[in-house]
C-alpha cells in the first residue's frame, strides 16, 4: 500500500491537527475547570484587587478640578486624590457591609445571582456552555408566577409548588437547548441565545393574554402572585432580603453534593472532561447532556421564580429577569466553575450593587464604577495569564497553550 | 560539522533530569538516543532547542560554544526539530505551514505565495517526499504531515535534526517510509538525532546509539555490535524478558462468537466486511493488520460502541449485537482501547477517579447514587501498589503520568475484575520496555485464568509474541488464520498487505 491509497487519515491515530477529545487547556484557564486548587483562589482575589485599584485610578481620574491642582501643589493634590478614593471605596464597604440594612441588600442582590450562577457553572462542569439563563430565569419565574397566582394555599405548600414549578420550566427550557445538542449535534451556544429571544417574546405575548394579565391593566403587568407565594422575609420585613438567600445557599450545598458526592455528578464531569472516554466507560451521553442541561436550567429557573417570589409587587413584567443571566456568566467564571466559588461570587457582585449605590449617594461616585469594576475583574479572569504575569505567578505547567484547537469537543 | 553537548546538567525540583549527559552528532550520521519514558532524552532535547536552558554544561559547533536561549536562536545555529505531537495548522496548505514565521514577502509586503510553493516543491524532490504544496494539512496522513515538518526544519537550513520519537504515530509502511528519507538525509550530509524507546529501530537506522537511564548516558555502542535484549538491559537497568513465556493454550468453551459482522465507520464506509470468529476460553486470539483495514471498527462493534449493520455478536451463547457498552462491562468484559488517551482516561481525572471509570455505578463504589470515595480510594492504593504505577499518590491526575503508568493504570483498572472476555487495543503503544513486559505477562495470566482475548495491534511481533491464533485483517475481511508458532513475520506481512498466498482477498464489493 502506498501513501497514495490512504486519502485520509486514520482518526485514531496520533492527534496531529485533530482535534483532541479532551478539555483543551484554554478551557480550563477560563472556566477553572479541572484547574489547581491554588489557582482557584489566587487568581480571582488577584482579579479582585487588580480590578479594585484600576478602579481607583479611575476615579482619581474624573476628578478633573483635583488633576489640576497636581500642577500647583502635587502634594495636595496626592493627598486629595487618596482620600477621594479611599472615600469612595469606604462608602460602598459601609454599604454593602456597614449595617444590617446593608448586609440584607448585598444578600438580596446576591441570591438570584448565586442561583443563575450555579446553573452557568453545571454547565461548565460537564462542559456544555449554557448561555441561556437568562431565558430560563424568565420561563421558570413565569411558570411559578403562574401557580402563585392560579392556586391560594397557604405558604407551606405554595411555596413548594412554585418553586417546583420553576425548576420544571427552567430544566424544560434548557433541556430543549440539551437535546437538539444531544440529537442533533446544534450547538448549545447558538440554541440557548435563540430560546432566550424565544422566551423573552413568548413573554411578552403571554402576559397579555386573559391568562396572565391584570383584569384592567392594558400594558404587559401580570396578576400578583397570592400571598402563600411571597418569600417570607429573613430578618423581618423592614429587610428586603428574603429566605431565597437561604434556597441558595441550599442549591450551592446540593450542586456540590452532586458534582463530587454522587455517581451523576462523576457523569457530568467525566462527559465535560472527555466525552469520548465517558461513552467508553458505559455512560449514556445522550441522556447525559439532557440531564446536565435540565439541572443547569432547574437553577436558573430558581433565580427566576426568586424574582417573581421575593420582590414587591410580586407580579410578572416584561424585565423581571434583570439580564441576570448574562452576569450569571461572569459569575460562574469568577468563582471558577465551583459552588462555593459561585456563592462568594455572587456576594461580592451583591456588595458591589449594594455598596455602589451608596458611595453613588454620599460620594457622588457615578454607580457606573461598579460595573467597569465588574468588567475589569471578567477581563483579569478570562486572561489568568495575565494576572499571573502581573503578579509573576509560575505556573509548574510550562507546556505551551495549544493554539490550534477548538474550546469544546 | 560537529554538534556537541558536553556535560549537560539540568535539575528540576526534586529530580536530576540530566546528570552530566555527553552526546556528539556529526554530519551524515545519525545517533539513536535510547531510553525508557522519564529517562531524560526529552529534556535533553529541550536543551538543545533552547527550551530550558542547561544548570551546568555546554553545547559547542565545530568546538565554538553556543549559547542557546530560545528555539530562534536554536533554528539560527543549523538545529531543527521535528516533535512527536506535530506543530502544523491543520487548515493551511503544505506551503502555507512551511513558511510560517519565515513568510517570503515582496517589497509592498505582500506573500510571495509562489517562492514558497517552488521552495517545497525543490526540497520534496531533492527528498523524495512527493508532497503537494496545496495539499491541505488536515488532509494528509499522518506519515506525510510528518514529512512537511521536515521539510519545515530543512528549509531553515538546518544541519542537525532531531527527531523526537517519530515512528510512534506511524504505521509500519510508513516507518519504512520515514527510514528511507532518513537514508537520504544522512546521504545529504545532515547530522540526525532519532529519539526512540524501540529496539528494533535504532538497531535498524542509528550509526551509533546512545541509552540513557535515569538521567544519565548509561552507554554509547555500535549497532553491529550489540543485540536487542543487551540494549532493553542497558535502558531498564536489569534484564528484561523481550520474550512472552507461556504455555500451549487450553482453548475450552467458546465465549465469543462472531457471525457474518458487518461494520460501517465514521464516513458510513463498509469497514468490516463479513467478518466471522470464535474465541474460547482460555485462548489469546491476535489480529494483525495494517492500521485502517477494519480492525478498530471491529472492536467497537464487539465492545457495543459502535452498532454493527449485519450479523451477530454471541457472549457466551447471548445476542449482545447491540447492547451498550455498559451492558457489556456487566457481562465481565475488560476493554484496553486503541487510543488510551482520547478515550481510555480522563486525563484531568485523577488515578482514583479513572480507576473507578466504568465501575464507579455499583458496590462498593457506590450505593443508589451517593459515591464512596473512600471505598474508590483504597481501591486506588490497592491496584498503584498491585500494578507498580508510578504516581505520587492516587490523588495526582493522569496527565501527568508518564504513557506507561497511564496505560497501566487503564490495564489495572480492566483485569482487576473478573473477566470472561479481555479485548485489548495496541495494549502497549508508547509503552517502555520495562511496562510492556508487565502488561503481556498480565495478558497471559488472564488467559490462562480462563477468559478469552482478544488482541488487536498493530506491531506485528507483539501480536505473533502473545497470540495462540492469529488472524489476519485486510480490507474489512479476515484473510488468514495462522499459527503463530510455524509462520513466519514476512508470511504475515504478506497477508497484510493482501497478497497472501491462498488467501487472495474477496472481491471488493462497493458499498451501498
Amino acid at each position: 500500500m502506498t501513501e497514495s491509497d490512504v486519502s485520509e487519515p486514520d482518526p485514531t491515530e496520533g492527534n496531529a491537527g485533530g482535534q483532541p477529545a479532551s478539555r483543551s487547556k484554554l478551557y480550563q484557564e477560563i472556566t477553572g475547570v479541572g484547574g489547581r486548587a491554588r489557582d482557584a483562589l489566587l487568581v480571582p482575589a488577584l482579579a479582585v484587587i487588580t480590578a479594585l485599584l484600576i478602579g481607583g485610578i479611575i476615579i482619581a481620574l474624573s476628578d478633573v478640578d483635583n488633576l489640576r491642582l497636581f500642577r500647583t501643589d502635587p502634594l495636595e493634590a496626592m493627598n486629595e486624590t487618596i482620600s477621594t478614593v479611599w472615600g469612595a471605596y469606604r462608602s460602598m464597604f459601609v454599604g454593602a457591609f456597614g449595617s444590617i440594612n446593608a448586609i440584607s441588600e448585598t444578600l438580596f442582590a446576591a441570591t438570584p445571582l448565586i442561583l443563575a450562577g450555579l446553573a452557568v457553572a453545571v454547565g461548565f462542569q460537564a462542559g456544555l456552555f449554557n448561555i441561556g439563563a437568562e431565558g430560563q430565569i424568565i420561563i421558570g419565574g413565569m411558570a411559578a408566577l403562574y401557580v402563585g397566582f392560579t392556586f391560594d394555599l397557604p405558604g407551606i405548600v405554595l411555596i413548594p409548588m412554585c418553586l417546583a414549578a420553576a425548576i420544571v420550566g427552567g430544566g424544560f427550557w434548557a433541556g430543549i437547548a440539551g437535546m437538539l445538542r444531544a440529537k442533533t449535534g446544534a450547538h448549545e451556544v447558538i440554541t440557548t441565545i435563540m430560546l432566550n429571544f424565544i422566551a423573552l417574546y413568548l413573554t411578552q405575548w403571554l402576559l397579555k393574554t386573559t391568562v396572565f394579565q391584570q383584569p384592567g391593566r392594558s400594558d404587559p403587568i401580570s396578576k400578583p402572585i397570592n400571598e402563600g407565594a411571597q418569600l417570607p422575609y429573613l430578618f423581618g420585613s423592614e429587610y428586603r432580603v428574603t429566605i431565597g438567600f437561604l434556597i441558595a445557599i441550599a442549591a450551592a450545598v446540593l450542586v456540590q453534593a452532586l458534582m463530587y458526592r454522587s455517581t451523576i455528578g462523576f457523569e457530568f464531569r467525566a462527559v465535560g472532561a472527555n466525552a469520548d472516554a465517558a461513552r467508553y466507560a458505559g455512560m449514556n451521553i445522550v441522556f447525559l447532556t439532557v440531564a446536565v442541561m435540565f439541572t443547569s436550567g432547574a437553577l436558573a429557573g430558581l433565580a427566576g421564580a426568586n424574582q417573581i417570589m421575593s420582590l414587591p409587587p410580586y407580579q410578572g413584567s416584561t424585565a423581571f429577569s434583570g439580564g441576570i443571566g448574562f452576569d450569571a456568566i461572569a459569575l460562574a467564571l469568577l468563582g471558577r466553575s465551583k459552588p462555593y466559588g459561585v456563592v462568594w461570587a455572587g456576594i461580592l457582585f451583591g456588595a458591589l450593587a449594594a455598596g455602589g449605590r451608596e458611595m453613588q449617594g454620599v460620594e457622588r461616585i457615578p454607580i457606573d464604577l461598579v460595573e467597569v469594576i465588574q468588567a475589569l475583574i471578567i477581563v483579569f479572569i478570562a486572561a489568568p495569564a495575565l494576572i499571573r504575569s502581573i503578579y509573576r505567578i509560575k505556573t509548574a505547567d510550562t507546556s505551551a497553550v495549544q493554539i490550534t484547537t477548538g474550546w469544546s469537543a | 560539522m560537529k554538534l556537541e553537548l558536553r556535560g549537560i546538567t539540568k535539575r528540576f525540583p526534586g529530580v536530576v533530569a540530566n546528570d552530566s549527559v555527553d552526546l556528539t552528532v556529526e554530519e551524515g550520521q545519525v545517533v539513536a538516543l535510547l531510553g525508557e519514558n522519564g529517562a531524560g532524552k526529552s529534556t535533553l532535547m529541550n536543551i538543545l532547542y533552547g527550551l530550558y536552558s542547561a544548570d551546568e554544561g555546554e553545547i559547542l559547533i565545530d568546538g565554538e560554544p553556543l549559547t542557546l536561549g530560545s528555539p530562534s536562536e536554536s533554528i539560527a545555529a543549523g538545529i531543527g526539530m521535528v516533535h512527536q505531537h506535530f506543530m502544523l495548522v491543520p487548515v493551511f496548505t503544505v506551503a502555507e505551514n512551511v513558511i510560517l514565521g519565515i513568510e517570503p514577502t515582496n517589497r509592498i509586503g505582500a506573500l510571495k505565495q509562489r517562492d514558497a510553493e517552488e521552495s517545497v516543491r525543490e526540497l520534496s524532490a531533492q527528498f523524495g517526499f512527493d508532497i503537494d504544496p496545496h495539499a491541505i494539512v488536515e488532509n494528509l496522513p499522518i506519515g506525510v504531515q510528518q514529512r512537511v515538518e521536515i521539510i519545515k526544519v530543512l528549509l531553515r537550513n538546518a544541519r542537525f535534526l532531531v527527531l523526537d520519537e517519530p515512528t510512534a504515530v506511524l504505521t509500519p509502511q510508513e516507518v519504512d517510509d520515514l527510514f528511507v528519507i532518513i537514508e537520504q538525509l544522512r546521504a545529504a550530509g545532515k547530522g540526525i538525532v532519532f529519539i526512540s524507546h524501540k529496539l528494533k529501530e535504532a538497531l535498524h537506522i542509528a550509526d551509533r546509539i546512545v541509552v540513557m537511564r535515569q538521567g544519565k548516558t548509561v552507554a554509547e555502542v555500535d549497532p553491529s555490535a550489540t543485540t536487542e535484549q543487551d540494549l532493553a538491559t542497558l535502558m531498564v537497568g536489569r534484564p528484561v524478558d523481550l520474550v512472552v513465556h507461556k504455555e500451549p493454550a487450553v482453548p475450552k468453551d467458546p465465549v465469543v462468537q462472531v457471525e457474518q459482522l458487518r461494520v460501517f465507520d465514521d464516513r458510513n464506509q463498509l469497514a468490516v466486511d463479513g467478518v466471522s470468529m470464535t474465541i474460547r476460553a482460555g485462548e489469546i486470539v491476535g489480529i494483525a493488520g495494517v492500521q485502517g483495514n477494519g480492525q478498530t471498527e471491529l472492536v467497537e462493534a464487539i465492545t457495543g460502541l459502535r452498532t454493527p449493520l449485519a450479523g451477530r455478536i454471541l457472549l457466551k451463547g447471548e445476542d449482545v449485537t447491540t447492547v451498550s457498552p455498559r451492558q457489556m462491562h456487566k457481562r465481565n468484559l475488560a476493554h484496553v482501547p486503541e487510543d488510551r488517551q482520547r478515550s481510555g482516561l480522563v486525563l484531568g481525572f485523577t488515578v482514583t477517579e479513572n480507576v473507578v471509570l466504568d465501575s464507579y455505578y455499583h458496590e462498593p463504589f457506590s450505593r443508589g447514587i451517593v459515591m464512596d470515595w473512600g471505598v474508590a480510594h483504597t481501591e486506588a492504593e490497592r491496584l498503584v501498589e498491585q500494578y507498580d504505577v508510578r504516581t505520587p499518590s492516587v490523588d495526582t491526575e493522569l496527565k501527568s503520568l508518564s504513557g506507561g503508568n497511564q496505560q497501566k493504570v487503564i490495564v489495572a483498572r480492566e483485569f482487576s475484575r473478573d473477566v470472561d472476555f479481555v479485548v485489548a487495543s495496541q495494549p502497549t503503544r508508547g509503552v517502555d520496555v520495562g511496562s510492556i513486559e508487565y502488561i503481556h505477562a498480565r495478558i497471559v495470566e488472564e488467559r490462562d485464568r480462563g477468559a478469552a482475548v482478544l488482541i488487536v495491534s498493530s506491531e506485528l511481533d507483539e501480536v505473533m509474541a502473545l497470540s495462540d491464533r492469529l488472524l489476519v485483517m485486510f480490507d474489512g475481511h479476515i484473510v488468514a488464520e495462522l499459527d503463530p508458532a510455524t509462520v513466519t513475520n514476512a508470511e504475515v506481512g504478506l497477508h497484510m498487505l493482501g497478497s497472501g498466498a491462498g488467501s487472495a482477498a474477496p472481491a471488493k464489493e462497493d458499498t451501498p
